[in-house]
């Protein structure tokens, strides 16, 4: 649509702009100011300009929590994602009660509060008291201890990460699928088209608006994950599932090396900032896409 | 290639339809000709597209039987009945060429490349799109859309009748008659059924070798353009058909022909003898069917407003409370407000309770 | 393309027409649909199976999860749904939690709801790069703004107070919010505003009046992500807490005793976070099938 072009509009905006400076302006004006300054305490502090930049990009447990996040990103993307399609194309395509129960019992995870989420697993992953801990301990015979053997500790992870999160894409796609107008199925059986093709022809090309969506959701929001990974394994055995936002909390808090972990921050920052740009742009691409349609 | 017969075909989308208002389609026998081109005419809400519907088998009818060449396919799917249809909007798999598009439906059907590359070339020339065919489907305008939609009903050989549901709804309205052209050549060159949906009766009627004009639910007449336009059997085929539609005008018998607001207007000695009843009657007649002059003998009526319209002038003509519009030849001028009509008798007709008379 | 239906018994057919046309869809290939039908069933159960799990935990004595395993509780206790209940130190958990997740879902819907307007429907200096600043707030790790916004709101003397929590929150909520809520309203044509201010609306009347009921599901989605997303956030509430406003989920994370974890007690308290949000997501359940359709997310 045509928008009209008026400055006042801003008079709309300044609510917003107000409360999301408040809440993220002051305090990255903090961070950057905590991020080149050495403090032993609040009146002991001392310039060092970039000196805890060049320390973080050279800190080796920074890079290896880089390289984890990063890996576990990317296979949430590569599970979630098909999983979630996949889920979507087999619940029903019509509104009643059906619909309605399966609705809400897939949204569920997504309302659970995230440490409620570690506890959950915590709980099911016991080989004393769990269900499936105990499962793969007793009745599998494997020898099920995921705090202490990092394989397992990561299998976890993703376990529950897949479980909680892939709710999420099975709902972009179902409202990308029920968008597709019945026409298109119908010509499709005219034209004696296999179910693969109706979906690799039809039913993908259709939800591409939505599954962008997914894709970005769930990379930035897996990138930034803290809570149910760590409620669950505290970030070990070691470090092995300390992921970027783990290993920045347990530097500024547990460590309490204030000036280090707002370099950190302003680093992770920035990387999130040029992920969220790129996929802005295709976020934008796509919907034009849509939008023509 | 099929004879489809409709046998007491009636259909309702409730569960347990009761009284005759319950029928989005009340029951009814027609017969669609091998390679015939139909037209489905009427309002929205008539039923024309629940009939295409259950033509093509997407839609299976509460009561009666379809039959193709005597086979009884009302339990069979569209696939089984090698129907093809156009859709009110493209439906085109984006992602593929144009040449993959019309090689769609022969591929699924394990056709030999060699005689899907000769089908589709063919059918893409007929269709003026072989400049396009190695585009991608989704960059096109919605008109060749539209044309790739109806050239995939038209690469396969065994159709035995295209549907078209409102087709050139999307299509850009300077655009249309290419399309309509097309639909024509098709028509001539492959002799395949063509069922066309449409409320617009210019469409119908340009497209159409038969009309049936359809309204809630009923068939109201089927017949070739020119019979509908000069003897529309129904009330509501008079008055949908033609632009303006058919005058109206309550009368009553008296001596050689009727009255109608205290004037005389004569009637063919046949119809006067045919009427069913003396009062209740209407005089139809056509506005092309009238003539105005300045004076002589005739209706005198008041003339209101006129149109010009380029081609032709309509005058809306007032005699007593009723309304009659006249189409005038632009160059007839028209100076006073009075002037006086003379129904051309071969065209008058008559209606008693809204159905024609004789 | 739409052709107008007129009466409503047109209307109802159809709607007939289509849910019709599903079935006779549907009807060839029952037996692929009966295969989905069992790969959905699957996949419920794997969602369900380990809340199902807490909430056996929940029913049984500490001592008793201890000793054994059991699919199901043999003698389902609920003295540790009674505990929490009425306990004050767990109950004012979940009364903390709910009241800033309202003010935050409250926050966010009125201020967000005139700027998704504005970006709706004007052109402004800045624009573009405003709404890619405010999705950017959205994508920010709450750890790097754990500690300079615990520092801010201890300036202000906020600490520990439900406004503390619910302003955090508007951090990621609101450009959410405004994400969403501008989806909606592009949907409507400005011709209905143009309207509106000819017929001689203010604005604020036209809003509330006219556009707010037009956007009901989009109100109605923007509220539910509001809600969740404030509703299972920990960080932020966890830091700005201490006593007074402290979440459920710090309450829960804070329950070791002498005698080591009570997981009966645990889980029950697991299960009692949950009720909220599935009461949520049962009554907008019409507006989530809706709403993901109409707008995007």
């Amino acid at each position: 649509m045509q928008k009209w072009q008026d400055e006042r509009a801003w008079f709309l905006v300044i609510p917003v702009v107000l409360l999301v400076a408040f809440n993220a302006l002051i305090p990255l004006m903090t961070v950057v100011n905590y991020s080149v300054q050495d403090i032993f305490d609040p009146t002991h502090r001392m310039f060092v300009g970039t000196e805890w930049f060049r320390e973080m990009l050279l800190n080796t447990r920074l890079q290896n929590a880089l390289v984890r996040q990063f890996v576990f990103s990317a296979m949430v993307l590569l599970i979630e994602l098909p999983l979630g399609v996949a889920i979507a194309l087999t619940m029903p395509r019509r509104s009643g009660w059906g619909l309605s129960a399966v609705l809400v019992i897939v949204a569920l995870p997504l309302l659970i509060p995230w440490n409620v989420i570690g506890t959950i697993w915590v709980i099911f992953l016991r080989p004393d008291v769990g269900l499936l801990g105990h499962f793969i301990d007793h009745t599998l015979g494997i020898h099920f201890d995921y705090p202490t053997l990092p394989m397992q500790a990561w299998i976890s992870v993703m376990m529950m990460e897949v479980w909680h999160w892939t709710p999420l894409v099975v709902l972009l796609a179902y409202a990308g699928l029920r968008s597709i107008p019945d026409a298109y199925y119908q010509a499709a059986s005219i034209d004696a088209a296999s179910r693969w093709a109706v979906f690799w022809y039809i039913q993908l090309p259709k939800m591409r608006g939505v599954l962008t969506i997914a894709v970005l959701l769930r990379f930035m929001d897996s990138f930034l994950i803290y809570t149910e990974p760590f409620v669950l394994t505290g970030g070990g055995p070691g470090d092995t599932t300390t992921f970027l936002s783990i290993y920045l909390v347990k530097l500024a808090v547990g460590e309490f090396d204030v000036g280090k972990a707002a370099a950190f921050s302003i680093i992770y920052f920035l990387i999130v900032l040029l992920f969220s740009y790129v996929f802005y742009q295709v976020l934008l691409r796509a919907q034009r896409g849509v939008v023509v349609r | 290639m099929a004879l489809i017969v409709f046998e007491n075909i009636a259909h309702s989308y409730l569960r347990s339809p009761e009284r005759m208002e319950d029928y989005a389609l009340r029951p009814m026998n027609l017969t669609w000709r091998h390679g015939g081109a139909y037209a489905l005419l009427g309002p929205s809400g008539s039923g024309k597209t629940t009939l295409l519907n259950i033509i093509s088998g997407l839609l299976r009818p509460t009561a009666g039987r379809v039959l193709f060449d005597g086979r009884d396919v009302t339990d069979a799917s569209t696939v089984q009945r090698n129907i093809a249809q156009v859709f009110q909007f493209p439906v085109i798999y984006d992602t593929m060429t144009v040449f993959d598009n019309l090689a769609f439906p022969l591929r699924n059907r394990g056709v030999a490349a060699a005689e899907v590359r000769s089908r589709v070339v063919e059918v893409a020339e007929m269709l003026e799109l072989t400049k396009n065919l190695q585009r991608r489907a989704s960059g096109l305008a919605a008109d060749e859309k539209q044309k790739v939609s109806l050239g995939r009903g038209l690469v396969r050989s065994d159709v035995s009748a295209i549907l078209f549901d409102e087709p050139l709804t999307v299509v850009d309205p300077n655009l249309k008659w290419r399309l309509r052209r097309k639909l024509k050549e098709i028509h001539k060159r492959y002799s395949v059924t063509l069922i066309y949906v449409t409320h617009d009766q210019a469409e119908a009627l340009t497209f159409a070798d038969r009309v049936v004009v359809m309204h809630e639910g009923s068939v109201l007449q089927q017949g070739s353009p020119q019979e509908l336009f000069e003897r529309p059997t129904d009330r509501f085929v008079g008055y949908f058909i033609g632009s303006p539609g058919m005058n109206f005008l309550p009368c009553r018998l008296s001596g050689d022909g009727a009255e109608v607001a205290g004037q005389f207007v004569p009637l063919a000695a046949a119809l006067r003898t045919k009427a069913p009843q003396a009062t209740g009657l209407e005089i139809g007649i056509r506005p092309e069917a009238i003539g105005l002059s300045g004076s002589g003998s005739g209706l005198a009526v008041e003339i209101g407003d006129v149109e010009h319209l380029g081609t032709r002038k309509i005058a809306t003509c007032r005699l007593g409370v009723h309304e009659i519009k006249v189409v005038v030849p632009p160059e007839q001028p028209i100076a006073s407000e009075r002037g006086v009509l003379n129904f051309n008798p071969a065209m008058t007709r008559l209606y008693a309770d809204g159905r024609l008379v004789g | 393309m739409n052709k107008p239906i007129r009466g409503p018994l047109n209307r109802l057919f159809a709607k007939r027409a289509a849910a019709q046309l599903h079935a006779s869809l549907k009807a060839s290939g029952s037996t692929n649909n009966r295969l989905r039908f069992v790969w959905l069933l699957i996949y419920l159960l794997v969602l369900l199976l380990p809340i199902y799990w807490m909430f056996n935990m929940s029913l049984r004595d500490n001592n008793d999860i201890m000793s054994r395993m059991a699919f199901f509780p043999d003698n389902p206790v609920i003295h540790n749904y009674v505990e929490i209940l009425t306990d004050p130190a767990w109950y004012w958990g979940y009364i903390n939690s709910f009241a800033y997740v309202s003010i935050n879902t409250v926050i966010c819907l009125v201020v967000a709801l005139p700027a998704a307007y504005a970006f709706s429907r004007y052109r402004f200096l800045g624009d573009k790069h405003l709404f890619f600043w405010l999705l950017t707030n959205r994508m920010a790790p709450a750890a790097v703004f754990l500690l300079p916004v615990f520092q801010l709101y201890s300036a202000l003397g906020l600490i520990d107070t439900y406004i503390a929590v619910a302003l955090a929150h508007t951090l990621f909520n609101v450009p959410l919010a405004v994400w969403i809520l501008e989806g909606f309203m592009s949907a409507v044509p400005k011709e209905i505003d143009e309207t509106a201010f000819i017929d001689g609306y203010s604005l604020p009347r036209f809003f509330v009046a006219v556009f707010i009921p037009l956007i009901r599901a989009g109100v109605g989605v923007t509220a539910f992500f509001c809600f969740m997303f404030s509703w299972v956030e920990l960080l932020f509430a966890r830091t700005l807490t201490v006593t007074a406003a402290k979440p459920i989920a710090v309450v829960m994370t804070r329950t070791v005793s002498a005698s080591g974890l009570d997981w009966g007690l645990l889980a029950a308290a697991g299960m009692l976070t949950i009720v909220p949000g599935a009461l949520v997501i049962y009554f907008v359940r019409n507006y989530i099938a809706k709403g993901f359709a109409l707008g995007r997310v």
